[in-house]
């Protein structure tokens, strides 16, 4: 824990104290700005440091946590992480590291087989062909079933603490709302109008304008496999939205927290920003900023810069210092251009490191913990890379 | 191959974070620069498009941002509004209230709904001849394909009715390699590889739309020349020669050895993501390649130089 004292000594003061003291961490941010990577970071080094079981899930279709961690094709089962993978990364980790990805349309399926009246009801509405269009391709569904699944592994209590990477959404908010969004949909009045000539046959639909024009457009048969899926579904209502209702207590319970992960580039930042001031209005418990790929502070050294501008304008003098190019084994020329690169190169990242720092001062918003990663020269993809980058964060 | 500025719906996408809207804000710029009535639609309601020309926020309806370009943002129920009105010739009463709400909710159900309104009406203005080009900042890569395969999911699930009907000119459209190309933007880094390579084979399989061109966005140059680079080395080796560079310059010279350091290696990472791409795509297909913007890194002035870039990779 951080060493600090006072009152405020019981609030997180680092990640990891933040990661001590929490059973949920979801990671949130812009796509790109390594959320999965920085998600699987923080796990790991709990993991290796805390010690108890850590669980990192990741919802990403593209599957990159499996590619992060140097495993292939685990599914919607949570599996160790080879402990074997740590003694090659020369590291002891007092605890275990547990991975999972979710597979969406695998709980969907649960998710139906568990809240169904019956078997038969259960098998309609797998069979359904809107059904089977939602649980693999719906877009949205992967935000309400990454809750869902997280709610289902935390309920079953196996582990001490889960680190979620979200879905890439299209808005931010998307997966925080998930859950309400769900139990809307079953409540709606429009889904009852829908619905209703399909329930009773007292209905003449073709009386009423509102259906012709619908039958006009979509097909009777389409509008019939759309009412046979909200009417099978509704036989769900009650546990659906039940559970949508536990899955929102959790994400607000004060075992949950949310870190925020940016680069500092202005798109990025702006949606970080979004997200952060939702995060407060709505309550939820905003732990960390993490900013991701920062360059390193050295650019901003004023003195630096100078000669870096001396090594541009002056080049071919510096290159003629006594002795210079020879002990090189090059020549005046090739070592002028060679350190008029170096002093250009040193001028265009100042001018987006001073960019950088400038966005970072800007920051409208900040949480207690703001933590800096710096621009690693190499990609991760491996546990000695987690480790690098969570050593990083980790105080 | 149709050449990429010749076609008339040009769908740009990549991985998030990639500069997906930054492209597709320069190549519509490039269009509408040589000549052509161009307009550039926004699909993801992120509401940045906008950012990248310094132009009041963009609507459904298409307004002019600059000669011969228009610029607008996909708005699923103003287009089927628009769609009912125009296509069905169904009267406003039934156009509005609950129909239109009937939509909302059943699109957010049925999957296929929302990307036929949207994939409709780029259609639409492609096969009423409206603009020479129109260049689409659509979908992400995780979700692009299935936009492109709208019209045949709707097809396979809506068996009669007029949405049906609809679905033939479009595919008719999308599967024209002269008239439809889809470009994908990637940055030279092992996610953004990995999902082009993952979206080019999905498209293959699952659609007939035309690879037309991958950019590769925020390349950095190529620091040293021939020879070059061991001279950097040496340097950096030898405290003699630096002791004496950094007498010369007054101080220490450290940062700057670290920074060329940084950017030789990040280089040659890059260039192994690079030569990924580059080994597993089809030789025909353009690669593009815009550099790093060191000074701007978004607006308009980004955007120029972007096209001044792409222009110059299209041979103009």
């Amino acid at each position: 824990m951080a060493s600090g004292s006072g009152p405020t000594s019981s609030r997180a003061e680092s990640i990891e104290g933040l990661l001590a003291s929490k059973e949920i961490v979801i990671a949130c941010g812009s796509g790109g700005v390594g959320k999965t990577t920085t998600a699987a970071a923080a796990a790991t080094m709990a993991a290796v440091r805390h010690g108890g079981k850590v669980l990192v899930v990741t919802v990403d279709p593209a599957r990159r946590l499996a590619n992060a961690l140097g495993l292939e094709g685990f599914g919607n089962v949570e599996k160790r992480v080879d402990p074997d993978a740590f003694k090659s990364a020369g590291v002891r980790p007092r605890g275990e590291l547990w991975a999972a990805m979710l597979d969406t349309k695998q709980s969907w399926d649960d998710l139906v087989r568990r809240h169904a009246p019956d078997r038969e009801t259960s098998g309609r509405i797998l069979s359904n062909p809107l059904y089977q269009n939602i649980s693999g391709k719906f877009i949205q569904s992967h935000d309400y079933i990454a809750m869902e699944r997280l709610y289902e592994i935390h309920s079953e209590g196996n582990f001490d603490l889960i680190v979620v990477d979200t879905p890439p959404t299209r808005n931010a908010m998307d997966f925080i709302e998930a859950p309400r969004r769900m139990a809307d949909f079953f409540s709606s009045r429009l889904l009852r109008l829908l619905i209703a000539p399909y329930q009773s046959r007292l209905v003449n639909m073709a009386s009423r304008p509102f259906y012709q024009v619908a039958d006009r457009v979509l097909g009777s048969q389409f509008l019939e496999d759309i009412a046979e899926f909200f009417i099978l579904f509704q036989t769900m209502y009650g546990g659906f939205v039940e559970r949508a209702n536990a899955v929102e207590r959790l994400l607000r319970d004060r075992r949950t927290t949310f870190v925020v992960v940016s680069t500092l580039e202005a798109a990025p930042v702006k949606e970080a920003e979004f997200f952060i001031e939702v995060l407060s209005s709505k309550r939820f418990h905003l732990g960390a900023l993490i900013l991701n790929k920062v360059l390193p502070e050295y650019l901003l050294d004023e003195a630096a810069e100078q000669r870096a501008a001396r090594f541009c304008d002056d080049a071919v003098e510096l290159a003629k210092l006594d002795g210079l190019a020879e002990s090189l084994h090059t020549d005046q020329e090739q070592l002028a251009r060679v350190l008029a690169e170096v002093g250009a190169n040193f001028r265009n990242f100042a001018v987006v490191a001073r960019r950088e720092a400038g966005l970072r001062h800007d920051l409208q918003v900040r949480p207690e913990v703001v933590a800096t990663v710096p621009e690693f020269d190499e990609d991760i993809h491996d546990l000695p890379g987690l480790l690098r980058l969570g050593e990083r964060i980790w105080t | 191959m149709t050449d990429l500025l010749d076609r008339k719906l040009i769908f740009v996408t990549g991985k998030g974070g990639v500069g997906k809207t930054t492209i597709a804000a320069s190549l519509a710029w490039l269009a509408a620069d040589r000549g052509k009535r161009t307009l550039v639609c926004e699909v993801d309601a992120k509401g940045n498009l906008a950012d990248f020309y310094e132009t009041a926020p963009t609507r459904f309806e298409e307004r002019e941002i600059a000669p011969r370009l228009w610029a607008m943002s996909m708005d699923t129920e103003a287009s089927l509004k628009q769609y009912l009105s125009l296509q069905l010739k169904l009267p406003l009463m039934l156009r509005i209230g609950p129909l239109a709400k009937m939509f909302d909710f059943v699109a957010s159900a049925a999957p296929g709904v929302r990307e036929i309104v949207t994939v409709g009406k780029l259609c639409w203005e492609v096969k009423e001849k409206h603009y020479d080009l129109i260049v689409v900042d659509a979908s992400a890569t995780g979700h692009i394909v299935g936009q492109l395969t709208a019209p045949q999911a709707i097809n396979q699930l809506v068996q009669v009715g007029l949405v049906r009907q609809q679905t033939g000119w479009m595919l008719d459209i999308l599967d024209d390699p002269s008239t439809t190309g889809l470009v994908v933007v990637a940055t030279p880094a092992e996610m953004p590889v990995s999902e082009t390579l993952d979206l080019t084979a999905r498209l293959r399989e699952e659609t007939n739309v035309d690879l037309a061109a991958i950019v590769v966005n925020r390349v950095l140059p190529e620091l040293f020349g021939r020879g070059e680079e061991e001279v950097f080395e040496r340097l950096d080796a030898s405290p003699g020669p630096r002791d004496q560079i950094d007498a010369a310059v007054a101080g220490p010279v450290v940062s700057l050895m670290r920074a060329a350091r940084l950017t030789v290696t990040m280089r040659r990472s890059r260039t192994e993501h690079l030569e990924r791409l580059r080994g597993a795509i089809d030789p025909n297909v353009p690669l593009l390649y815009m550099p790093y913007l060191f000074f701007r890194s978004h607006g308009l002035r980004a955007t120029h130089q972007l096209a001044d870039a792409l222009s110059a990779e299209l041979g103009y």
